[in-house]
């Protein structure tokens, strides 16, 4: 059988337009864009075109907002504890949520290390925060906001706009991860009303290595990596012009095929969720159905062990990702799922099936067909099935 | 991830089910992340083990360590299967991944616990099951090593230098 990657959450494979870009980028020798020469100049013209296309996906009123970086994870610790350093003499108070992705959770532990107050917030059994409880955690020592737009295990989109509406009353600023969203669902800055958002160009089909980070002018930040003045003196270094500009294509891209991805991938998970009880029983859906991504599905499938289900699928050339303690590095159950109120034993069956808008009905069912096996396998070897 | 003899017992395990009128019966558990473990064992009029069973939750390596467990076990005398380590297991199984070491090779645990049952059910004994332990035990000359990073680490670290990681809820 042929391979089918239903972990596209973890990798997407680069358009061919994408790749097209990025080997004529190669082949053309780009200088550096710093450089003050003509073929320096030429170089910035691609970067400035590149960064008009990345704020328009965003609809950030000014290019000059957008900030690239090495992807998601720099991304938000350059906008977590830029402005924490930046507005310390304001207040030293943190509002998160307690479902963000690792980035986030350590650059802010890395803060209340250092003094910094935070206050992480609940989820409701869907997944999803309270802007009420946004509003109540926010005092006059809290200078940032943090919560993410969708989240990268269960797919769950946060209500942004109702928190961004309270953060701009309150005077505090808003940093949204948005990594898994970008490119993919629309997100628009102006009606979120963010000061930062986090991006990477991967979850839209562009190359790994490369994201940016949305900065509303006048927002006080200090810059993560000092050195030069690339990138409006807000990020030193030279830029990765090859995959900025693969990053851009792919954003164009996302912008023209939004719609149309949308209604392929969504039309996916209704079928993939439509189907699943003709397969297996005994399963827990973590995605909340009415605030998801289009293209990701969070199941928990009882009395059986996430990673032992990821290698037999492997074996028949199926790509899934699981949320299981024993898959982590930490062996740690996912802090994600016992949010949302799950047993440890039930966090330990979890799987993260992805897919692309290229993907089709007949590779659902393949997966179907061959999870409904190993789930029989291995609930026949389970001392809970037994017991259950 | 796993080497050539961990997929191939965790592809094909010997011995998977239950031994319904078992003579011992041996149930362990890693409350940190819920895997379990449960041995069956037939012991016949030599003391030798006649059959041995096993059912596992857990990832690839738990069920792998399972199923070579039984097979060390198998038709030995119960004075010798006594003898077998987490050690040998992941030994016979050719190496296991450095971070699941601990949390997922509890075979011989299992096993031991089924002996102890075995020998308190001859002896008429009964036992109220013994509390696992959050955190593991070390075992004399065992390693340790960072489940972030794979560094090795000294007695009871509760931070790897390595990786600058907080341990103190696993080590």
């Amino acid at each position: 059988m042929s391979f089918i990657n239903l972990d596209r959450i973890s990798f997407n494979p680069l358009l061919p337009e994408v790749k097209q870009v990025m080997i004529d980028a190669i082949n053309g020798d780009l200088h550096n864009p710093s450089s003050q020469h003509k073929a320096g100049e030429q170089a910035a013209e691609k970067l400035a075109d590149a960064r008009q296309q990345v704020a328009d996906l965003l609809n950030a009123g000014n290019a000059k907002e957008i900030v690239f970086t090495s992807g998601g994870t720099e991304s938000v610790n350059h906008a977590i504890k830029g402005t924490a350093l930046a507005n310390r003499e304001k207040g030293n108070h943190i509002v998160t949520t307690n479902i963000e992705h690792n980035a986030v959770i350590r650059s802010i532990k890395r803060l209340s290390n250092q003094g910094f107050k935070v206050t992480s917030l609940p989820v409701d059994a869907a997944g999803r925060v309270d802007p009420g409880a946004v509003e109540d955690a926010i005092t006059d020592e809290t200078i940032l906001v943090s919560v993410m737009h969708s989240n990268n295990e269960t797919g769950t989109i946060q209500p942004i706009e109702e928190i961004g509406a309270v953060t701009r009353r309150k005077k505090v600023l808003f940093h949204c991860d948005a990594v898994d969203s970008v490119g993919v669902v629309p997100v628009d800055v102006e009606k979120l009303n963010v000061d930062l958002l986090s991006f990477a160009s991967n979850p839209f089909s562009g190359p790994t290595g490369v994201g940016g980070l949305y900065i509303r002018r006048g927002t006080r930040i200090f810059p993560l990596l000092d050195g030069g003045v690339q990138e409006n003196n807000k990020r030193g270094g030279t830029e990765n012009l090859v995959g900025i500009i693969g990053m851009a294509k792919a954003a164009e891209l996302a912008m023209q095929h939004m719609d149309e991805r949308i209604g392929q991938m969504q039309a996916l998970k209704d079928y993939l969720a439509e189907q699943l009880p003709e397969y297996i029983d005994e399963y827990i859906v973590n995605t909340d159905s009415a605030h998801s991504l289009p293209n990701l599905l969070n199941i928990s499938l009882k009395y059986i062990e996430g990673e032992s289900v990821m290698l037999m699928l492997d074996e028949e050339n199926l790509a899934v990702a699981t949320k299981s303690a024993c898959a982590t590095g930490s062996l740690r159950a996912s802090h994600v799922l016992l949010s949302l109120g799950l047993s440890h034993a039930d966090a330990q069956g979890t799987l993260v099936v992805s897919w692309g808008s290229d993907h089709t009905r007949s590779d659902i069912d393949k997966f179907l067909a061959s999870l409904a096996g190993v789930v029989k396998t291995l609930r026949s070897m389970s001392p809970l099935y037994q017991k259950a | 991830m796993y080497n050539q003899v961990v997929m191939d017992h965790f592809k094909n395990p010997r011995n998977v089910g239950v031994i319904e009128d078992a003579d011992g019966v041996g149930e362990v558990g890693n409350p940190l992340c819920g895997d379990m473990m449960t041995i069956y064992l037939k012991v016949d009029e030599d003391e030798k083990i006649a059959d041995i069973k096993f059912q596992t939750f857990g990832c690839g390596s738990a069920i792998a360590v399972s199923s070579m467990l039984t097979e060390l076990a198998k038709g030995k005398k119960i004075a010798e299967a006594r003898e077998i380590t987490n050690k040998d297991v992941a030994e016979a199984l050719e190496g296991l991944p450095k971070n699941k070491l601990h949390c997922s090779n509890l075979g011989a645990d299992a096993l031991h616990m089924a002996i102890q049952n075995y020998e308190d059910k001859k002896a008429g004994v009964t036992r109220e099951p013994e509390e696992r332990q959050e955190k593991h035990e070390h075992g004399d000359g065992e390693t340790c090593y960072c489940p972030y990073c794979d560094v090795e680490l000294g007695e009871a670290a509760e931070f790897c230098e390595a990786c600058q990681r907080d341990l103190t809820e696993e080590h």
